[in-house]
């Protein structure tokens, strides 16, 4: 048993010391006064004073937290219904094909989605006049592919839902859609919160898809921070990464946390 | 109820099936530098013909395959007793490491790449410790080179690996395990017998889970890889945006979706299937 412990223990000091390592030194340098990010010459907040001046970052961080938010709440109706419909539906005209249409996206190569979507917007540019490709055209596709992963977390929370509430609710006198507002929403909300939790990270996340169906006008920060890194290492990066990792832990933490005062 | 499955179908079939029958008939035409958008409506399977016949497509499907099936098996050794130590903590650990192997995920994908360039680079951390033990007087650079792309991606994809792993191994019955014992197997034996065989769906799951991403992975072989690492989606990429040739890209696009979406969604589906007759 206890050889079984040691290499337990080993096997998960290894695997964590291989995630987390390359993001602490990533965070250690970001605090260097150099401009190398391998070389330690001194403690410095320069490049914190440099990010937060670099004009061209910012507005891209607000663009693409403006796109995250719209595309995420976008996602989160629309994959809700898509859960709701594949749970509660049980036959309609096409069921086999929206089944397979809600979970498609997880599985298609991003360069792939990519190239088809700028096709369709350059084919409704040249029949309809537009949109023009820029802030629409990302939060569409972004939308698209995030309702896969609100429709898979919605239906999980339905399929061992109790039903017996909203029978009870029918046999009182609701309406279906009362009944939905007033029983179902409120009991499968918090699915539906990380669900659009988890589109809007992705959103803001995304560069592949992102980088086929943006004009020449809109630069969101993956892209950014892709065409800096291109050119090598850049301690403004690290910086970015300090703040990215430093946000996703408190969120994490705090998500953790209201759970346990839920219980 | 009608809208309910309405307007998610009306959504994903124009932003999501439609682009798709564009991007076959994109495919079925000539490349033409000089129009806007880059392309001569028609009829011709030249771009298929073109990319079974050249070699250097044949290699980047190829080694695409290669280098995500050898990513997903180092995953996979990763993972295993990851998730194992993980379904064998105390209960009240265990969603703290969970949370330790997710929390790299909600980060940038990207910022997770960039932190290995530092690593890898010539002068880069790990070389300046190879040289500062005396391991290596002179270690060649690892950034560049298709090692460095396994890395990224065992890197990148190893929360995909670990969770359906963990999932499995987790509601496994203990009880089999004593039973194995009690009747003389050694530990190993109990588990060569009982666990693996019984976590095989969360093998299944957490490989493809890996290797599907990234056989058409673009960023990893772009950022870490040199530029003799031929991946296919890092072909697709600079047809597309480099050569300007939107047919051809259409036409890997195409080759991508029959030749490994398709045939992935049908085993997934066989599976689930033989799993529902069990």
């Amino acid at each position: 048993m206890r050889g079984r412990a040691r290499f337990a223990f080993a096997a998960l000091a290894f695997g964590y010391a291989f995630l987390y390592l390359p993001i602490a030194l990533v965070i250690v340098y970001s605090f260097n006064e150099s401009r190398l990010v391998t070389v330690w010459a001194g403690f410095s907040f320069k490049w914190w004073q440099a990010l937060f001046a670099n004009e061209a970052m910012l507005q891209a961080a607000w663009l693409s937290l403006r796109i995250a938010f719209v595309s995420a709440t976008l996602a989160a109706a629309i994959g809700l219904a898509a859960g709701y419909a594949l749970v509660r539906a049980r036959r309609f005209p096409g069921r086999a094909l929206f089944g397979s249409l809600v979970v498609a996206p997880m599985v298609m190569p991003e360069v792939v989605m990519g190239i088809s979507m700028l096709l369709l917007f350059v084919g409704s540019e040249r029949l309809l006049g537009g949109p023009d490709r820029g802030f629409l055209t990302i939060a569409v596709a972004h939308t698209t592919f995030s309702i896969a992963f609100v429709a898979i977390v919605v239906q999980a929370r339905l399929s061992d839902f109790d039903r017996s509430l909203e029978e009870a609710a029918m046999d009182l006198g609701a309406t279906p859609w009362v009944t939905f507002r007033t029983i179902t929403l409120p009991l499968i909300a918090p699915a539906v919160g990380s669900g659009w939790l988890l589109a809007f990270t992705l959103s803001l996340d995304d560069l592949i898809l992102t980088q086929f169906v943006a004009g020449a006008q809109s630069q969101t920060l993956p892209m950014r921070v892709y065409s800096s890194v291109r050119l090598g290492v850049d301690p403004q990066i690290n910086v970015l990464a300090t703040i990215v990792v430093a946000v996703a832990a408190s969120a994490l933490v705090l998500s953790g946390w209201l759970t346990r005062q839920r219980q | 109820m009608r809208a309910v499955i309405g307007i998610p179908f009306l959504w994903l079939g124009v932003f999501f099936a439609l682009p798709f029958l564009l991007v076959l008939v994109i495919a079925l035409g000539t490349n033409n530098p000089d129009a806007v958008p880059p392309v001569d409506l028609g009829f011709s399977f030249r771009n298929f013909a073109l990319l079974f016949s050249d070699d250097l497509y044949l290699a980047a499907w190829l080694s695409s395959i290669r280098i995500a099936a050898t990513s997903t098996l180092v995953a996979l050794l990763l993972g295993y007793p990851m998730a194992y130590a993980i379904a064998r903590a105390a209960p009240n650990r265990r969603p703290l490491l969970l949370m330790l192997v997710v929390l790299p995920f909600w980060t940038s994908f990207l910022i997770r790449i960039y932190a290995w360039m530092g690593l890898l680079a010539s002068n880069g951390t790990i070389d300046q410790f190879l040289r500062w033990t005396g391991i290596a007087e002179n270690p060649g650079t690892i950034l560049g080179t298709e090692w460095a792309v396994h890395l990224g991606i065992v890197y990148a994809y190893l929360p995909f690996m670990v969770l359906p792993l963990y999932a499995t191994l987790e509601k496994l019955d203990m009880s089999l395990l004593e039973a194995a014992s009690d009747l003389g197997a050694r530990p190993w034996q109990a588990f060569l017998t009982v666990t693996l065989p019984l976590s095989f769906p969360g093998i299944v799951a957490g490989c493809l889970l890996v290797f599907i991403p990234s056989v058409g992975e673009f960023v990893i072989p772009d950022l870490l890889g040199g530029t003799d690492t031929l991946m296919i989606g890092k072909v697709l990429w600079d047809e597309f945006f480099t050569n300007a040739d939107w047919p051809l890209a259409s036409a890997v696009a195409v080759c991508l979706i029959v030749l490994l979406v398709a045939p992935i969604a049908i085993f997934q589906r066989q599976q689930a299937k033989s799993l529902e007759r069990q």
